[in-house]
């Protein structure tokens, strides 16, 4: 376009446009170079949390911090023994377990619904809004929500009560890949199905979730990835424990609260502790995050 | 059961089948369950508010006063309303560029076989737990704005005419919305990247084709043809991170400072709802003002979180049904 301006006016037009030319090309320069630090940094700022965690934490990691249970600081007295994360690693286990057990089958049944019965329908919509509204909401307020429903009947803080706030997060996470998992069977295969005179829900069960196990699964560990490292939930719900504890009517302990709660305490030995404890959940979140990108990628 | 469908072709004629009813009702039960936790968040939050704001009214949303001594009672939550906004519009201007930039290199600058490594890296960050992004901000970014923006530029953006009592702080411990701001730019840099590169992808090859058959640059294309093919879902992607922004917790709890003192400078010290909440409320008593001054909080983080994420959603939605 500005070249047709330029040569209406036609003294001095090469020398000009030349050098338009080249000041568009030193502009476009100049926004790669800057995009590429802003790739660079986003990518230094991973580099430094990873290289932080495995510097600070692989320096106190041993196998007391694995086996044994909270103790006190040894500030000020070297021959205290050593305390560890056991029950925050049990607890965390036990709580995300059930909390993915409870949240799974209901997220599954809503991406169903979504995409096999609901395509368009206001209902679905609806929902579809509401599941994502609930994927992106603030995770403290699941905790609040359970505290006034679980915490306060049952007079105190408990391990159920933390299951089911992390519950609450898996549902729409599974929602939203196993819909979009399901659509993107091809509705030749569901004529087929049915064309053999199988009911919708065989249709459905035997064949649509066959074919989209892997995505399915995808969904599943990368809801386990992210109940795994919440804290902000716990926090008002499992509320933490410093022994280990299976009683699903008490306090539980959790990786992320003991790592909260020892990075706060001020003491150099806990911080350490802590540091361990972050490293251990980071490597396994992460862990399980690529596990569940190469399980989607084997399926292509 | 498959025998029992079999012999009876007029009930297959009807395309009726009692599984088929169990299984759909059993989705649709669960969509209902969905939806009652939504509606069951609002309601439980309002309940717990309500003594709070049959107590206080409106002016809680004013108020600075947070005393929780007997007898003095007295909660106002315009400290933490304020931090939560601010901290997040902070962010959003910190996180926008970075994440533009991200995109664009992914969908037009890079290599191939560079995109998809680099691609799963930025994806990677968004999954770190975000006690993680607590404890690296507390002990890394939190001493590096103490010690490399505060104290080493302070009296140069101190003098910066208009805008330099934005720096002007008597608190020098690092922690403050300042902090708190940039841990969450990067916190939610992957999710607005992520939206912004899957919607450059989406711009028809043609259009860009054409533009580049014209002799337009590399930044000239994203300028007059990508971005405003797609800006209203930039915008969508950005309300998403501001969404996300907003209920951010324990990363904020550790940077910020929690104290309930209106911010005069970016480098103060404040609170936010989320880490208010998360701070005071497993130690209030059970039933009480103070409980019920936080699920107010709670009950407005909701409201504001709840706008901004069903604006990105509205805002996405081309995006979501392609």
């Amino acid at each position: 376009m500005s070249s047709t301006t330029f040569q209406a006016e036609p003294r001095g037009a090469v020398r000009r446009s030349s050098a338009l030319a080249s000041r568009r090309k030193i502009v476009d320069l100049i926004v790669k170079w800057l995009c590429m630090t802003a790739t660079l940094i986003g990518l230094f700022f991973l580099a430094s949390i990873m290289a932080t965690l495995l510097w600070r934490g692989l320096a106190s990691m041993d196998w007391i911090v694995l086996t044994e249970e909270f103790r006190p600081t040894r500030y000020g007295d070297e021959n205290a023994p050593k305390g560890g994360l056991i029950h925050a690693i049990l607890g965390s286990l036990i709580q995300t377990a059930i909390g993915t057990a409870i949240g799974t089958p209901i997220g599954l049944l809503v991406g169903t619904y979504l995409s096999e019965y609901a395509r368009g329908s206001a209902l679905g919509n609806t929902l579809r809004f509401v599941s994502d509204v609930l994927l992106s909401a603030p995770s403290i307020l699941i905790g609040l929500f359970i505290y006034q429903l679980v915490v306060l009947p049952m007079g105190g803080f408990s391990g159920i009560a933390g299951a089911l706030a992390l519950a609450i997060i898996v549902i729409p996470v599974v929602v939203r890949t196993t819909e979009d998992m399901l659509q993107l069977i091809p509705n030749t295969l569901r004529e087929a199905v049915i064309g053999l005179g199988a009911p919708k829900w065989k249709m459905i069960t035997l064949v649509c979730y066959k074919a989209a196990a892997s995505g399915i699964l995808t969904g599943i560990l990368l809801a386990v990835a992210r109940i795994a490292g919440e804290t902000a939930p716990l926090l008002l719900t499992s509320f933490g424990n410093n022994v280990t504890s299976f009683d699903l009517t008490t306090a539980m302990a959790s990786l992320p609260i003991a790592i909260y709660q020892q990075a706060n305490s001020g003491f150099p030995d806990l911080i350490e502790i802590a540091w361990s404890g972050a490293l251990l959940i980071t490597l396994g979140v992460l862990a399980i995050n690529i596990i569940a990108r190469l399980v989607l990628r084997g399926r292509n | 059961m498959g025998a029992g469908t079999a012999p009876k072709p007029v009930g297959r004629s009807r395309g009726i089948d009692v599984g088929d009813l169990v299984f759909e009702w059993l989705c649709r039960g669960a969509g209902f369950v969905v939806l009652l936790l939504l509606g069951g968040i609002i309601v439980t939050l309002f309940i717990g508010a309500l003594p709070a704001f049959r107590e206080f009214g409106l002016g809680f949303l004013t108020s600075t006063d947070w005393n929780p001594v007997e007898g003095r009672e007295n909660y106002g939550g315009a400290v933490a309303i304020f931090g939560t906004i601010a901290s997040a519009i902070l962010a959003i201007v910190f996180a926008v560029p970075v994440a533009f930039g991200i995109a664009f290199f992914l969908t037009e600058l890079a290599p191939e076989w560079l995109r998809r490594p680099v691609g799963t890296a930025i994806e990677l960050l968004a999954a770190v737990p975000s006690i993680i992004y607590g404890m690296w901000g507390l002990f890394v970014v939190v001493p590096f704005v103490q010690m490399y923006i505060q104290l080493a530029l302070g009296d140069y953006l101190t003098a910066i005419p208009l805008v330099g009592f934005l720096f002007e702080s008597r608190f020098f411990a690092g922690t403050s919305l300042f902090t708190a701001a940039i841990v969450l730019a990067i916190m939610i840099l992957p999710f607005i990247a992520a939206t912004m590169r899957d919607v450059f992808l989406q711009v028809p090859p043609v259009y860009k084709e054409s533009a580049y058959g014209l002799g337009a640059t590399r930044w000239e294309v994203v300028k007059g043809v990508v971005l405003p093919y797609t800006r209203i879902s930039v915008v969508g992607g950005i309300m998403l991170g501001l969404g996300r922004a907003l209920g951010e917790t324990m990363a904020v709890t550790f940077v910020i400072g929690n104290a309930n003192r209106m911010p005069q400078s970016l480098f103060d010290p404040s609170t936010t709802i989320a880490s208010i909440v998360a701070m005071e409320f497993p130690e209030s008593l059970m039933g009480s003002l103070k409980q019920s001054a936080l699920f107010a909080l709670g009950f407005l983080l909701f409201v504001i979180s709840f706008l901004v994420l069903a604006a990105s959603r509205y805002l996405l939605r081309s995006r979501l049904k392609a």
